[in-house]
C-alpha cells in the first residue's frame, strides 16, 4: 500500500463522529466609521496613510520622499509616467532586487486590521511587495470593508494563482521583543487613500 | 555574503536523561532571567487580552472556530482527498508522508533531483518535529533558517524554546554576541535595530541566490487547493516567490473546509499569539508561478493515532498560536527548553506524549492544571483536562517517575488505614515542630522556593473531639 492510502486509510479508521460546520454569516458585522478605523489600525501597526482626491498627488510625495537616482515602480498604468511601469510579461521577481519604491494597487482593504488584499494579476510579480524597500498601496475609501469575513466574501471563488492580505510594514520584534520595522519586506507601507 | 557560518551539526541537544523538572531547575539558577522570562511572556498575554477585548464577537469566533475544527477531525480523510485533487488541479504537486522520516527523505529527494544542496526555510514547526534540518545537513545540504528568531537560535546551535516567539530565552547581548562571532559585527553592539537591520543585509542575499524555498502551513483549504502562510518578516515570501522550488510541509491536521473558514481563523491566530490585529503577510498559494514548481508534503507522524485517541484527539485542532505557552505559570518560568520537545509549553505536553509516552511522560506533570491555558486557547481545546486524563494514562502505563510512584503507594497505604492516618499526621506534625530541618531542606522538591507553613498544634480531629461539646469556647 502506498503512503498515501496507508495514511488516508489510518484517518479513516481513526476519524470521529461527523460534526456540523456552524453558521459563520453572523461574523460579517456592519462598521459605520471604515475609512477611520482602517486609518486607525493601520496607523497603530506602524502603517502610514496618506489621503488624496485624485492620483496626480502621488508624484508631490515621491519628489518629497525620493531620490532621482532611486528605482520606482508601479503597477498602474495611470500613473506610468512618474514611475516605471512593471509589465505583465513575466520578469524575472530578482530584477525587481534594485527597486526602492513600489507603488501599486487594491480593490479590498479591511478596516478591522488594517490589511489590502492583493492578487497575482493585479501585482504582476508576487515577489514585488516583498521585494521593495518601500511600499504604497492605493485605495479607494468605498473599497474598504469592515472584516475578513466580509472581504472573503468580496474575494469569493476567485481564482488567482497567488493572493496575500498585507498589514503594514514587514516587522519583526525577535530580540527582546523590541518592535523593529523592516525585517526581510518593505520598511514601510503607505497607503494612498482616496476619499 | 553567501557563505555561510551555518555548517555543522548536531545542534546541543537537549540532554534526554533530564526531566522538565531537573531541566527548569537548570533554567530557574538565574533568577534575573526568569523573572524577566516571566515578565516579558506575560506583557505578550496582556497584549493579547487588549486586542481581543476590542471584539464583542470573540467567544462567537473562538466557538465558530472550535466547531469548524471538530469538523475538520470528523470529516479529514474526505478534506485531504479533496485537497489533494484540488491541489493537483491547480499543479501544485502533492506528497504524503506516514512518518519524520518519509518526510525528511521527500524533502531531500526533492532537492537532489533538482541539483540543489542550498535551501532557505521559513518558519515551519513540523520540520523542528521531524528534525529535518540535522537530516540535510549529513546530506551534505545546507539549511538557512530566515525568521530571525529562527536564525539567531541556528547560530547558537539551539532549538527554538517557542513556536512563535522562537529565541524569547535569549537576551539582546546573547544575540550581539553571536551576531558578532558569525557576522562580524563589533563586538558590545547589541541594538535590536542595528542587529535586525545585519540580518536583512544578510539573509537578503541568501533568498536572492537560493533556488529552494521550504516554508511551513498555516491553513489548507480543501474546498479550493490552496494553502495560507502567515508571516510578520516577509520571509516565507521573499523565499518562495524567488526560488525555482516551493516546498511546503504540513501536517494532516492543517486542513480546514472553506475558503471563507479564513476569515475566523485569520482573525483568532494573531490576536491569539501576539495581540496583533493579523500578521503582516497572509498568503494564499494556489497555483505555482510561471517557471516554477510548488510541492505539498502532508505528514502523519503519529496525528492519526492522536486522532484515535478519543480523550486527546482535541489537541489536533491546535492552530498553534503559542497563548497557552504565554499565559501557562509554569511555562513562564520554567523556559521553553526544558520541555524537551519541538513544541514547548501546556499544547506540547498534550501532543509529544503521543508520539512517545515514556520519553514525554514527565510533560503532563510539568502544569499546574491551573486552567489558564484552556481559558485562552482559540479553538477552545481542552488543554489541562487533556493534561490530567495524559497523567492517569502515564501511571497506568507504568510511566511515572520512580519517586512518584513510591510516594504514592505509600499514600495509598496510609489514607485507607484511618490508625496510620492518625499516626503519620502526628509524627508530621512532631516533625515540622521539633526537627523542620528534616522537611524544610533542599532534597523535598516542595521546599523549593517556598517556606512550608507552620503547623497546628493538633489535627482536626483532634480539634474536634475536644470542642464539639462545648461550641462557644474557641470562638
Amino acid at each position: 500500500m502506498s503512503s498515501r492510502d496507508e495514511l488516508l486509510k489510518a484517518v479513516a479508521e481513526n476519524q470521529p463522529m461527523n460534526f456540523p460546520l456552524p453558521e459563520i454569516e453572523f461574523l460579517d458585522s456592519e462598521c459605520i466609521y471604515l475609512a477611520e478605523t482602517f486609518i486607525n489600525v493601520l496607523t497603530s501597526i506602524g502603517g502610514a496613510v496618506v489621503l488624496i482626491e485624485n492620483l496626480m498627488e502621488i508624484e508631490t510625495y515621491i519628489l518629497e520622499k525620493f531620490k532621482k537616482s532611486d528605482r520606482i515602480v508601479t503597477t498602474i498604468p495611470a500613473i506610468k509616467w512618474m514611475a516605471e511601469l512593471i509589465p505583465a510579461t513575466s520578469i524575472p521577481p530578482h530584477a525587481l532586487s534594485n527597486v526602492d519604491f513600489a507603488i501599486i494597487d487594491t480593490h479590498c482593504a479591511v478596516a478591522e486590521n488594517g490589511a489590502v488584499w492583493v492578487t497575482e494579476k493585479g501585482i504582476v510579480n508576487r515577489a514585488l511587495p516583498f521585494i521593495c524597500q518601500h511600499l504604497a498601496v492605493v485605495v479607494n475609501a468605498r473599497d474598504i470593508v469592515s472584516n475578513m469575513h466580509s472581504a472573503y466574501n468580496l474575494i469569493g471563488t476567485d481564482d488567482y494563482g497567488y493572493g496575500t492580505f498585507i498589514s503594514g510594514p514587514s516587522k519583526t520584534a525577535d530580540i527582546e521583543q523590541s518592535l523593529v520595522l523592516g525585517a526581510h519586506g518593505p520598511r514601510s507601507m503607505t497607503i494612498f487613500l482616496i476619499m | 555574503m553567501e557563505s555561510s557560518p551555518l555548517n555543522y551539526k548536531n545542534k546541543i541537544m537537549i540532554a534526554p536523561d533530564k526531566d522538565h523538572a531537573a531541566l527548569a531547575n537548570e533554567f530557574n539558577k538565574d533568577e534575573q532571567r526568569v523573572d524577566w522570562h516571566d515578565e516579558t511572556l506575560w506583557w505578550v498575554r496582556q497584549k493579547r487580552d487588549n486586542a481581543v477585548k476590542k471584539l464583542p464577537e470573540w467567544e462567537e469566533l473562538r466557538e465558530a472556530g472550535s466547531q469548524i475544527k471538530n469538523n475538520v477531525l470528523g470529516n479529514l480523510n474526505y478534506y485531504l482527498q479533496q485537497f489533494e485533487t484540488n491541489a493537483k488541479a491547480n499543479g501544485v504537486h502533492v506528497h504524503w508522508a506516514l512518518d519524520a522520516k518519509e518526510h525528511n527523505e521527500i524533502v531531500l529527494d526533492l532537492l537532489l533531483s533538482k541539483g540543489i544542496n542550498k535551501i532557505v526555510k521559513s518558519k515551519s514547526m513540523l520540520t523542528e518535529e521531524c528534525n529535518l534540518n540535522d537530516y540535510l545537513l549529513d546530506n551534505g545540504v545546507n539549511v538557512i533558517d530566515s525568521d530571525l528568531g529562527e536564525f539567531i537560535v541556528q547560530l547558537a546551535n539551539e532549538h527554538p524554546s517557542h513556536i512563535v516567539l522562537p529565541c524569547i530565552h535569549k537576551k539582546k547581548e546573547e544575540i550581539g554576541e553571536l551576531f558578532h562571532q558569525h557576522l562580524g559585527t563589533p563586538s558590545g553592539n547589541s541594538d535590536p535595530i542595528f542587529l535586525t537591520e545585519t540580518a536583512r543585509q544578510h539573509l537578503r542575499e541568501t533568498f536572492l541566490a537560493r533556488k529552494a524555498a521550504l516554508t511551513g502551513v498555516n491553513f489548507a483549504v480543501a474546498e479550493t487547493g490552496e494553502f495560507v502562510v502567515c508571516t510578520n518578516e516577509g520571509n516565507a515570501d521573499m523565499g518562495a516567490h524567488l526560488a525555482d522550488i516551493h516546498i511546503a510541509s504540513m501536517g494532516i491536521e492543517k486542513i480546514i473546509p472553506e475558503r471563507k473558514h479564513l476569515g475566523v481563523f485569520l482573525r483568532l491566530l494573531t490576536r491569539s499569539a501576539t495581540g496583533q490585529p493579523i500578521t503582516t503577510y497572509s498568503s494564499h498559494f494556489k497555483k505555482p508561478r510561471s517557471g516554477a514548481s510548488i510541492h505539498i508534503i502532508i505528514v502523519d507522524n503519529g496525528r492519526s493515532k492522536q486522532l484515535g485517541r478519543e480523550d486527546f484527539r482535541n489537541s489536533l485542532k491546535c492552530i498553534r498560536c503559542g497563548a497557552c505557552m504565554n499565559t501557562c505559570p509554569v511555562y513562564r518560568r520554567s523556559g521553553g527548553h526544558s520541555y524537551h520537545s519541538a513544541i514547548a509549553g501546556p499544547i506540547g505536553s498534550i501532543l509529544a506524549p503521543n508520539l512517545d509516552m515514556e520519553k514525554h511522560a514527565d510533560l503532563p506533570f510539568a502544569s499546574t492544571l491551573c486552567g489558564s491555558c484552556t481559558n485562552v486557547c482559540p479553538v477552545k481545546i481542552d488543554i489541562h483536562d487533556q493534561l490530567y486524563k495524559w497523567r492517569q494514562v502515564i501511571v497506568k502505563n507504568g510511566h511515572a517517575p520512580l519517586a512518584k510512584n513510591a510516594a504514592l503507594s505509600v499514600m495509598t497505604k496510609i489514607l485507607s488505614s484511618p490508625v496510620l492516618y492518625k499516626v503519620a499526621g502526628k509524627l508530621g506534625r512532631l516533625t515540622m515542630k521539633w526537627v523542620p530541618l528534616v522537611v524544610n531542606n533542599r532534597f523535598n522538591p516542595w521546599y523549593k522556593q517556598r517556606e512550608l507553613p507552620e503547623v497546628p498544634k493538633n489535627s482536626f480531629g483532634e480539634w474536634y473531639k475536644k470542642n464539639r461539646n462545648h461550641e462557644s469556647k474557641d470562638k
